[in-house]
């Protein structure tokens, strides 16, 4: 019967095959042909002069996952230590922006950042100068706080709510101070739920095309509206899928990375409702 | 989680999958839907008591639906037909796209017999030179490419209106908007640099809309990138919003549009440069090979072609139509804003249009306007911050593994000490 | 310290809802700009039901969360009992592709499978193939990982004598699965399937390379808004599925309260007979 069951899996295998590793092999064939279907390597080759893009993605991503961190640590944390009525409350209270449409929050955002909008509004009202709060590279990365920030303190939470309370006691009888507990005990318990955060944060962050079209400027442009463009206005879907294939790479090797630092299992799920 | 939690979500789950059967069960009277593929704001659609065209077709011919789509520009209405999965049966490309797709085998030959109405369109909008034979299009508006300015917050020397430099002003930096398509945006680059280099008359004739000079594109997107660094943000329709809140100040952008932002702002102003030329656009209604409904599509097309239909249309979008005259149109239509608006008149009658380029031409252009998007003075900062930050990285885990390595002996040291 | 983990929280709330509110301020706005109020009206809200297009856009958007949460929920469910089962290079591989579409960019999944839809659309001589099949097609391959990655855990937490117990009184192996096993991996096929309504629901980048002008769901829709003017009726929208979101959330939250306590007094009740 053991030997049987493993059979259920076959139509997910197959499944999975057809639609994900075959379109994943035409993105390769299309990144490596040309117009008329012919074998090059000019879209490869021609990915050199995107380099500072990548990078730029990359970082601002990397800034968003940070900051999501250190804010989200806190919350989790929080939320962890909760009587379990108010900890479910609030993990709703997390949960629910993951449902609302984020095109149409990041619109808000626009609204409240704007050089007319709702706090510079105040601002003039009060009679000072209007900040410089959009179109910069702050204005980009705060929309992906602010859009992400929930996938961060989910998975954290999770973890921090599973947390053996008697190693915490056990570690101040040993004559811890709280930070040594914390980066003792605490932190290092936690990796798995703040590899999977960050995991969470960057990976969406460094493919968005949205949050730059809106929050950025023309120097802010980052690799996903480039891969969106190559697709939907300057029909280019060879080079689309050069940089496609580049970028899912450079993501492979940034995840690999971060998932050195955690022993976890590979199918340690991390959503918990 | 209990039983009653799953029903609870179960029943829910049910009661929306059952939604299709219910919408499925009424719309099965109904035979034929068009997809009609339209720019943004381009058609009425019965805001502000103008009529509701849609509405109004599907009242006139109880037998089709249309699926109303809109794009915003040119070439992402390219894209998406060559990337194919759609069927789409309407399209309403402008002069050069549709060239373009004529000559690309992308757009079927319409039966006249089936648009009766086409004999109102004004003579001079036949045969034009994107559709020499008058085949494959009928006349849907037309219009200028002009400024539109914020008279609040700019002022616009006489001198200034003479050509498109207003869009290079340094006075309003960060407060400019700029096209957000390669045709557009080049076709403006060369205008100005043609006005720039006008004592050369001979290097000036190489600077025209049309220009297939890989110099000439070369020295434009140069003069775009030069203008990047002014530019709020490059936007198509978002233009709407962004001028009429006044988070931007000065944009080019096309007559109708800027008609309909004067309307909401009244401070928005228009001008057509009087010396550097402009463009002067046509866009026709065509039907493309991915078609699944032409007898239906071309009745969609004679009815906007109805000369009382198209008026009543205009008057919503803003632009001339194909059935009225010139002066009709500025009389009757602009009467309202054509105050505002400087240069319109003389505009109308004359301009340089857009022609079809050859492809290697058009990827050229593309490409170009990439690297002008693309082009950004960050680059070494975040080359150094990433070179920095590995080499920090690599440093850090040598010095973990030597001090893990050393505690280790230290370890094994004591330990065989004290044995 | 407790005392600014909870103020610092209640700011991280403040930001998370400030944008939504200001989302459901601007849907009783008479005006059309966000950051200006311009007096109290109901009008979007009457313009919003009758606005055929939008209606029947959110009801595209729910049948396809349904249907593809569904679908993934029953094959990954299946899957994932048959992954457990499997040991060895077999078992690595298959979890490695389920991987693909989590740690994959969005953008690039979404590109692959157009692509992919594309190919077989010009093999099939299929006009308009980008529509309602291809949407639930790649909403199912985005939502069965997830479904999985919440089984899965549930799986190896349960004991394997359970199963054994209802073989030997007489089950057969499918009685088994259905009255045991399901039973104790209910929560997790549970938290899956909301997990997988809410991606699918709120689910903007793939759709928007795999759905055409025939059947699109709301989020595409909204960005094409939000490419032009955004017409405040689409706030009313927001507004809505906010509420209503809110209440079901609520109410689930209460009747797991409810049963928590029922379930304890359940066995206090024994405990003291």
């Amino acid at each position: 019967m053991k030997n049987k069951s493993r059979f259920l899996a076959a139509p997910y295998a197959v499944w999975m095959l057809i639609f994900t590793i075959v379109p994943l092999g035409i993105v390769a064939f299309y990144a490596f042909t040309d117009a008329g279907g012919s074998f090059t390597l000019e879209n490869i080759t021609s990915i050199g002069s995107y380099f500072p893009i990548f990078l730029r993605s990359i970082w601002y991503s990397i800034a968003a996952a940070l900051i999501c961190l250190l804010i989200g640590y806190p919350v989790a944390y929080y939320i962890a230590q909760c009587k379990p009525t108010t900890q479910r409350f609030l993990y709703m209270l997390i949960m629910l922006p993951m449902c609302m449409s984020f095109l149409l929050r990041t619109l808000a955002w626009v609204a409240l950042l704007d050089d007319t909008g709702i706090i510079n509004s105040l601002v003039t009202h009060f009679g000072l100068k209007p900040l410089p709060l959009t179109r910069n590279p702050f204005a980009v990365i705060s929309g992906m706080v602010y859009n992400y920030l929930p996938y961060m303190i989910m998975p954290l939470y999770t973890v921090l709510m599973k947390l053996d309370r008697r190693l915490i006691e056990a570690s101040q009888d040993l004559g811890c101070r709280p930070s040594q507990t914390f980066f003792r005990v605490i932190l290092p318990l936690s990796v798995p739920g703040i590899v999977s955060g960050v995991t969470m944060v960057f990976v969406p962050a460094v493919s968005t095309f949205y949050i730059s079209q809106k929050l950025g400027s023309t120097s802010t442009i980052m690799i996903g509206d480039i891969i969106e463009s190559q697709y939907k206005t300057a029909y280019n879907p060879n080079l689309g899928a050069a940089l496609s294939l580049v970028l899912m790479a450079l993501i492979f090797i940034c995840v690999g990375i971060m998932n050195r630092f955690t022993s976890s299992d590979e199918e340690e799920g991390m959503m918990t409702l | 989680m209990s039983k009653r939690l799953v029903s609870l979500l179960l029943a829910i789950a049910v009661a929306i999958a059952c939604l299709p059967c219910l919408t499925a069960a009424v719309s099965a009277a109904e035979p034929v839907t068009i997809t009609v593929y339209n720019w943004g704001e381009y058609m009425s659609d019965g805001s502000d008591d103008c009529i509701d065209l849609i509405a109004e077709f599907e009242a006139a011919y109880p037998g089709i639906k249309v699926n109303y789509v809109t794009f915003d520009s040119n070439e992402s209405l390219y894209s998406l037909l060559v990337t194919g999965g759609t069927s789409i049966d309407v399209i309403i490309p402008s002069d050069y796209m549709i060239a373009r797709l004529i000559s690309e085998d992308m757009l079927l030959p319409l039966d006249f017999a089936n648009i009766p109405n086409y004999a109102y369109v004004d003579e001079t909008l036949k045969n034009p030179a994107y559709d020499p034979e008058n085949l494959y299009s009928v006349p849907y508006a037309w219009g200028v490419v002009g400024i539109i300015y914020n008279s609040r917050y700019v002022t616009v020397s006489e001198e200034q209106k003479k050509d498109w430099s207003l869009l290079w002003d340094s006075d309003y930096v960060g407060k400019i908007l700029m096209f957000d398509n390669p045709r557009d945006s080049f076709a403006i680059a060369e205008l100005q640099r043609a006005f720039d280099y006008r004592d050369d008359p001979e290097k000036a004739a190489g600077y025209t809309v049309n220009s297939t000079d890989t110099a000439v594109l070369e020295d434009c997107a140069q003069l775009l990138q030069s203008q990047k660094g002014l530019v709020q943000n490059y936007v198509m329709d978002q233009i709407y919003d962004k001028m009429e809140r006044c988070e931007a100040w000065i944009a080019p952008y096309y007559l109708g549009d800027w008609v309909q932002m004067a309307y909401v702002n009244e401070d928005l102003n228009f001008y057509v440069p009087s010396e550097a030329g402009h463009n002067l656009f046509d866009d026709a209604m065509c039907i493309p090979t991915s078609c699944s409904h032409k007898a239906e599509a071309e009745a969609f097309i004679n009815f906007c072609t109805d000369p009382e239909i198209s008026s009543a249309n205009m008057e919503y979008v803003g632009y001339a139509s194909p059935c009225v005259g010139l002066e009709e149109y500025l009389e009757d239509d602009l009467a309202d804003v054509i105050d505002r608006a400087d240069n319109l008149e003389t505009s109308l009658t004359a301009g340089q249009q857009f022609l079809h380029l050859p492809s290697e031409t058009n990827q050229q252009m593309d490409a170009l306007w990439l690297t002008v998007k693309t082009a950004g003075d960050d680059s070494s900062f975040y080359l150094i911050l990433t070179a920095v930050t590995a080499a920090a990285l690599i440093v850090l885990t040598v010095v973990l593994k030597v001090r893990k390595h050393r505690r280790k002996a230290h370890r094994c040291a004591a330990w065989k000490h004290n044995a | 310290m407790k005392k600014f983990n909870k103020i610092f929280t209640i700011l991280v709330f403040v930001f998370l809802y400030v944008p939504m509110i200001v989302l459901i301020v601007a849907s009783f706005n008479a005006g059309k700009d966000l950051a200006v109020f311009n007096g109290f009206t109901l009008r979007n809200y009457r313009e919003f039901f009758s606005d055929s297009r939008l209606l029947t856009l959110l009801g595209n958007s729910l049948v396809i969360a349904v249907l593809s949460s569904l679908c993934a929920t029953m094959l990954g469910t299946v899957a994932a009992v048959g992954i457990h089962n499997m040991r060895g290079r077999l078992r690595s591989a298959i979890m490695s592709v389920t991987n693909i579409p989590l740690t994959n960019p969005e953008i690039v999944t979404g590109v692959s499978l157009a692509l992919l839809f594309a190919f077989v659309g010009t093999l099939l001589r299929i006009k308009s193939i980008l529509g309602f099949w291809t949407l639930l097609i790649a909403h199912i391959t985005f939502n069965m990982p997830y479904v999985i990655l919440s089984v899965m855990p549930k799986l190896k937490q349960m004991d394997p004598n359970i199963r054994e117990a209802a073989l030997d009184l007489g089950c057969t192996p499918a009685q088994a699965f259905f009255k045991v096993v399901l039973h104790e991996i209910m929560p997790g096929i549970i938290s899956g399937a909301i997990m997988a309504f809410t991606m699918s629901l709120d689910d903007f980048i793939i759709s928007y390379f795999v759905s055409g002008g025939s059947y699109t769901t709301l989020p595409v829709e909204i960005y094409s808004y939000t490419k032009k003017q955004i017409d405040p009726k689409v706030y009313a929208l927001f507004t809505i599925m906010f509420a209503a979101i809110l209440i079901l959330m609520v109410t689930m939250n209460l009747l797991q309260m409810r049963d928590a306590k029922s379930r304890r007094t359940a066995v206090k009740r024994r405990a003291e007979s």
